[in-house]
């Protein structure tokens, strides 16, 4: 027979020790992941990988023609979507606050940042592509975009209402004009936040490869011309991935390696601007 | 003298300020118009497919380009499918996680864990793929499969479940790499979460001589429902939505199976697909009336996860 006291202890322990098996669950797969990509994609780092375009099956080659074409539509959606993203995360936290507009745009955003980007990419294909008629670096730049602008409106509301409001109030004292206290001082206050908050945009995108599929598509050639298909890294592991020459492959690890290394390593870097950000604010 | 300055100035002042909330504004509404234009070009690229199939596009099962045939319903079920196996490994593990975060982990740990789990959910999903297609499919082959319909093969109701050859790629590999992708999600949220529940109300019932997992269970979770529910949402939308990693290992295969072991379809990875070789305005048509759906579908499980973590934010105002 044995006690409530013991039955009840028992019960609280099997729980507690399920819940550092999901802990140890959850961390498996991380360092499993990252195991065998560091494993697989180490062989194929070399110069060439960096130095040669994207070969034909069956030969060798590098993938330079990805890295740069997904260099140059990051960085293009990065511009296009972060002056839009921290303009209205500016108006939801210093102007909408409560208003209609506000309330709804703050709930579609957080759809739009969870919304499958597959059909973003599908989205840009119907009123772009189909329109110009052809796959283009813009179409791919565009589709990134749209995925840039709800991470930096969110991040940017969240960071500008960690300002206290006596610091708009000290300047508004002083006779600064509202637009003056925004620009000057509340987006000063929270810079190194709004920074952040690009960082993780920038690298959520530098891994999407749904919405690059039917937009910037792929190409095997060098091109800097954002008005032809352009390579770009994920969409290239995508396609030597699945295809069966080895040597294809193995670029395709290799590009898994590097992606993966990048994203974590904005995202480590976000995160640890986003601490000292909130330690000090 | 100075004061007509000063006038000047201001005048110039205000004019700047409503220049300056009017661009803000006009950007805020950008961002309504994107949805707006998202579902509107949808709806209209899906006409012809809408005009010719009807309501039959949703429950016919049948996917032919070359007799011009489309029904929608193999890839719904194998997107509804598979985010209910991610689901129902996701969610207890991401209590799991949440709880150890929240209540065991000692509070250095806590922090070098948390981290970890975000960056799972910072790998990029076609990573996740093609770890699956090369790395885990084999294994669930070779190793879990067998075990699985040794197991369970044999039981009444659910032995159909696992019936068939040992591929690896399938519905119940796809499922089990999306559970892994939501954990992090859902795991977030429930730690943020667990973290708002005043600690007044847990010291109280460890007061009384609750156990760790009395205060969890009779305590956190009630408070803290529907921001849980919300969560579990949250990683319900990504789960539906997923493309790259379920196009690697479901296998792209436009059938119905009930065995979880066969390869099937679900609208993401039908789109990667098939998207750019779609030939035929009803083919492409077909195809973005596949990606409305989806949209739809995510966009109300999304809508209603926001609404619940909003509720739970307006108790905690209350209450604090």
């Amino acid at each position: 027979m044995i006690s409530v006291y013991t039955r009840r202890r028992m019960i609280n322990i099997l729980h507690l020790t399920f819940s550092v098996l999901a802990m140890i669950f959850g961390l498996f797969w991380l360092f499993w992941i990252l195991f065998v990509l560091v494993g697989k994609g180490l062989d194929g780092i070399s110069v060439a990988l960096f130095t040669e375009m994207t070969p034909a099956p069956g030969s060798a080659g590098g993938l330079l023609n990805a890295i740069i074409g997904s260099l140059m539509m990051v960085a293009l959606a990065t511009l296009i979507g972060t002056p839009v993203g921290i303009l209205a995360g500016t108006y939801l936290a210093e102007f909408g606050q409560h208003g209609w507009l506000a309330s709804i745009t703050r709930f579609i955003n957080d759809i739009l940042l969870s919304a499958p980007s597959i059909v973003i990419g599908l989205f840009v294909y119907t009123v772009y592509v189909a329109r110009v008629g052809h796959f283009s670096g813009w179409a791919g730049a565009l589709a990134l975009s749209i995925i840039v602008i709800p991470v930096v409106v969110r991040t940017t509301e969240d960071m500008l209402r960690l300002i206290p409001d006596s610091l708009r109030e000290a300047a508004a004292a002083l006779g600064a004009p509202p637009w003056k206290v925004v620009t000057l001082v509340t987006w000063r206050a929270s810079e190194v936040g709004i920074l952040t908050g690009v960082l993780l945009a920038v690298a959520r995108i530098s891994g999407e490869t749904a919405p690059l599929l039917f937009t910037a598509l792929n190409n095997q050639f060098w091109t800097v011309d954002m008005n032809q298909p352009m390579a770009n890294l994920p969409v290239v592991i995508f396609q030597f991935a699945m295809s069966p020459y080895e040597s294809w492959q193995e670029l395709a690890w290799a590009g898994a390696l590097l992606i993966t290394l990048s994203v974590l390593g904005l995202n480590i870097i976000a995160r640890f601007f986003l601490r000292k950000r909130t330690l000090s604010g | 003298m100075s004061k007509i300055i000063s006038a000047a100035k201001l005048t110039r002042q205000r004019l700047l300020d409503q220049l300056f909330q009017k661009t803000t504004w006009f950007f805020t509404v950008i961002v309504l118009v994107l949805l707006v234009a998202l579902i509107g070009s949808l709806v209209v690229g899906s006409l012809p497919a809408i005009k010719t199939f009807g309501f039959n596009f949703l429950i016919s099962p049948e996917w032919n380009p070359v007799t011009e045939q489309f029904g929608a319903l193999v890839p719904i079920v194998g997107t509804l499918v598979t985010a209910i196996i991610a689901l129902s490994i996701g969610i207890p593990v991401s209590f799991g996680i949440a709880l150890f975060l929240t209540e065991l982990s000692p509070s250095w740990l806590r922090r070098p864990l948390g981290t970890a789990i975000e960056l799972l959910a910072g790998i990029p999903s076609i990573i996740y793929g093609m770890w699956g297609l090369f790395v885990f499919a084999p294994f669930f082959a070779s190793t879990v499969q067998p075990w699985l319909q040794n197991t369970f093969g044999d039981l009444p109701g659910i032995g159909f479940l696992f019936e068939g050859a040992f591929m690896g790629i399938g519905m119940l590999a796809a499922g089990i790499i999306l559970a892994i992708m939501v954990i992090p999600f859902i795991a977030a949220v429930m730690r943020d979460i667990f973290e708002i529940v005043p600690s007044m109300l847990k010291e109280s019932a460890y007061a009384f001589g609750a156990t760790t997992w009395e205060v969890i269970w009779n305590v956190v979770l009630p408070y803290t429902k529907s921001g849980v529910i919300g969560g579990i949402m949250l990683g319900l939308g990504r789960a539906l939505g997923e493309t790259m990693a379920v196009t690697f290992v479901i296998g792209n295969a436009h059938q119905l199976h009930a065995s979880l072991f066969m390869p099937g379809n679900s609208i993401a990875s039908a789109l990667a697909n098939e998207f750019t070789e779609a030939d035929g305005e009803l083919y492409t048509s077909a195809l973005i009336e596949l990606g409305l759906i989806l949209f739809l579908i995510t966009f109300v499980v999304l809508g209603c996860s926001k609404l619940l973590l909003i509720q739970l934010k307006k108790r905690e105002g209350v209450a604090t």
